[in-house]
């Protein structure tokens, strides 16, 4: 099962402080695990909203909204995408994660979805462009 | 460079409700336009948040709360990866994305040099940030 | 939107269609140097009229319809021009220009033009050089001075090859064409070893200094996924793929905290990137399934690459397969530095006596006379072997045959431990 685990902003993170040595240590460590233990797929931080940007669909309209934006704590600041053979698994994962911020902090985890979970919308071409999708990106299909 | 962009969730993606079949067939569309651009890096859908959960880390404790949760607009639905050669490149991709009305999707670029764990001088990362900078003005 | 904001918005979008647009251009104009020109006109006409007008639905489209014009406007001069010679009486009939087609270019999708643009920008008939300028210039968007300093090139000489590969094109009169049957094998590798220099030359650039040179990986990759979702059924292009996004994944962890070269086997895993070894591994396996019982030699390369990516510890290699992996390679291109290579995994696989007899038996290869790696993987079995004095005097023999500084340092410093050891 893949999951995405998400590691929720702070004031810090949105302010770009950069993290001590002590918790860059501690978190190549816990990505050496994970690498060893062969659940990682892949992850980033994500720079602070103040370098990104928000585009708004209405109809054919296209509006962009630079950043920062407000609702901190529900902003990404990075995230990992897991393998594992379980929800407890990926639950058992992180909890064994440093605190990946100075302070309180929150990571959320969310299974990703597969293509039998779209059920009846799958057509042969949307589950051929799937694959494709797959074959190209990676992942299970 | 890489960036993240980020769909939000909606009423119905966290009713679990599936898209519409014309919508997902032109999604796939688009996708393989980003394929064929040769920049698309990964592309995912989350399940609903009533299949997720979240961890809060304070000092030692680890508290766990079970979805679903309620700021929907907030919640993130899907995610693409983009390899482009500026930020700007990535929202002109964004906007020939066949979302209907009333959706926003945020564009966040990637930490590229350091990840967690390489500790470079304040210096050399200024340095190397300018000159990142310079390449992107000039290749656009 | 501010001026400036449309400005930057505009030239984006045109770098986006910008390849496209020259590769529909070619062919019709059949000249790929005034195809470039054609957009260009394209550009300046977008900067005039976006601004105002806003950035149009479809900008391709736009762009296409007022470079065909231009360039019929040009031929229709053309032809005046030459009615008027006419009329003082001279024969023109075999000296009439081609009229482009436009009704039929505007409705006649026929193929791929962006396929017959990079295996025309990648043409046998231009030496190597051109030919990777050309696919920087006409595929990636990079300026003249862009390439240049990527290639450690002064400018005007960079400009001086990009115009003469032009010319050769135009006067050897290439078809504009995906080429088919017999001749599209060689012609395919003609591509695939341009995308391949590219990516080699911005992978060495170990300390990333200038901010083009690593870009080359990065530009590399785009244009071999490009060309995989255009060439789906073609194995090799898939290996080359695989084998660059396996190579590319190690990236970060190439050079340490002082700019100085991590070997392989030395890597901090961790900091491999698991997001393009997935990648890689996907693109391996379609190559093995589109190659079959023939594996060509960039996929037994991504193949080699894939037994270090799947290791989660150097500890965990799996040397036999990689041994294997090498006596295929050998059979398919054959190379003294091919054996040398199988030659240091037969001794991770079967230890260093074994090895050793294989480098020993590559010793008179005239190929290899003046290789450093070659006294330095023999000095490096020999120090296993507990052979000291042997090993220095390898060691001093590589020392004197390399060419890096850094690499030099590394040597000497094992003939001194060896010297010492050996006492």
């Amino acid at each position: 099962m893949r999951f995405m685990v998400m590691v929720k902003a702070t004031q810090d993170s949105e302010a770009g402080a950069p993290p001590t040595q002590e918790l860059l240590d501690a978190m190549m460590a816990y990505n050496e695990e994970l690498v060893k233990a062969g659940i990682m797929k892949g992850g980033d931080g994500l720079q602070p909203s103040s370098k990104g940007a928000r585009v708004q669909f209405d109809g054919t309209k296209r509006s962009v909204v630079d950043g920062p934006f407000a609702e901190t704590k529900e902003l990404v600041a990075g995230y990992w995408l897991w393998e594992c053979a379980s929800l407890d698994e990926a639950i058992a994962w992180v909890k064994r994660c440093p605190n990946p911020m100075p302070g309180p902090s929150e990571i959320e985890i969310r299974p990703l979805f597969e293509l039998a979970d779209f059920g009846e919308i799958v057509t042969p071409e949307t589950a051929a462009q799937w694959d494709r999708l797959k074959a190209e990106a990676g992942g299970q299909g | 460079m890489r960036v993240m962009v980020l769909v939000k969730a909606s009423k119905d993606s966290e009713a679990g409700v599936m898209p519409d079949p014309d919508v997902f067939a032109k999604m796939g569309v688009y996708n393989e336009e980003l394929i064929k651009a040769g920049i698309l890096l990964a592309a995912e859908g989350l399940h609903p948040t009533s299949k997720g959960l979240r961890m809060r880390f304070s000092g030692s404790e680890r508290t766990i709360t079970d979805g679903p949760f309620a700021e929907t607009k907030e919640l993130l639905a899907g995610f693409w990866l983009w390899q482009v050669k500026s930020f700007d490149e990535a929202v002109e991709w964004l906007k020939r994305a066949p979302f209907d009305g009333n959706t926003e999707i945020e564009l966040r670029p990637v930490f590229e040099m350091e990840e967690f764990g390489e500790m470079v001088s304040p210096e050399r990362r200024e340095r190397k940030e300018h000159l990142r900078a310079e390449f992107e003005k000039r290749t656009g | 939107m501010s001026g400036s904001d449309a400005h930057r918005t505009i030239e984006t979008v045109w770098r986006m269609e910008a390849p496209r647009l020259i590769a529909g251009l070619a062919r019709l104009t059949r000249d790929v140097g005034r195809a470039e020109e054609l957009a260009q006109e394209a550009l300046v006409a977008a900067l005039k009229q976006w601004p105002e007008e806003g950035v149009p639905r479809n900008p391709a489209a736009w762009l296409m319809q007022v470079a065909k014009h231009r360039a019929a406007d040009a031929a229709r001069h053309e032809i005046m021009a030459r009615r008027k010679q006419d009329e003082i009486g001279r024969d023109i009939d075999n000296e009439r220009p081609a009229m482009p087609d436009i009704d039929e270019a505007l409705d006649d999708e026929v193929g791929d033009d962006l396929l017959r643009l990079i295996f025309t920008a990648c043409h046998p008939v231009l030496p190597k050089e051109a030919r990777i300028a050309l696919t920087l210039r006409l595929l990636g968007g990079l300026t003249t001075d862009e390439i240049a300093r990527a290639f450690l090139v002064p400018e005007p000489t960079m400009a001086q090859r990009i115009v003469r590969a032009k010319k050769t094109l135009s006067e050897a009169k290439v078809p504009y064409e995906v080429p088919a049957g017999a001749e599209l094998g060689a012609r395919l590798a003609s591509v695939l070893e341009v995308v391949y220099l590219i990516f080699n030359e911005g992978y060495s650039a170990t300390t990333g200094e200038d901010w083009v040179r690593p870009g080359l990986c990065e530009e590399a990759l785009r244009l071999g996924r490009i060309l995989a979702a255009r060439a789906p059924d073609e194995p090799e292009v898939h290996g080359l793929v695989a084998l660059m996004e396996l190579q590319a994944s190690r990236l970060r962890a190439r050079v340490g905290s002082d700019g100085e070269p991590i070997l392989l086997l030395d890597q901090n895993r961790a900091r491999w990137d698991r997001l393009l070894i997935g990648r890689g591994l996907a693109a391996l396996e379609l190559a093995q399934r589109l190659a079959g019982a023939a594996p060509g030699p960039y996929l037994l390369q991504a193949a080699l690459a894939a037994c270090h990516a799947r290791a989660r510890t150097a500890d965990e290699t799996d040397w036999k397969r990689i041994v294997a992996l090498y006596t295929v390679l050998v059979r398919v291109t054959p190379s003294p530095i091919v054996e040398l290579n199988r030659a240091v995994a037969v001794s991770m696989a079967e230890g260093p006596e074994a090895g050793l007899a294989l480098v020993e038996a590559l010793a008179g290869e005239p190929a290899l006379k003046r290789y450093h790696l070659l006294p330095g993987v023999r000095g490096d079995l020999l120090a296993k072997l507990g052979r000291h004095r042997e090993a220095a005097e390898a060691f001093e023999a590589a020392v004197a045959l390399t060419q890096n500084a850094r690499e030099r340092a590394l040597m000497q410093e094992r003939a001194v431990k060896e010297r010492a050891a050996g006492c």
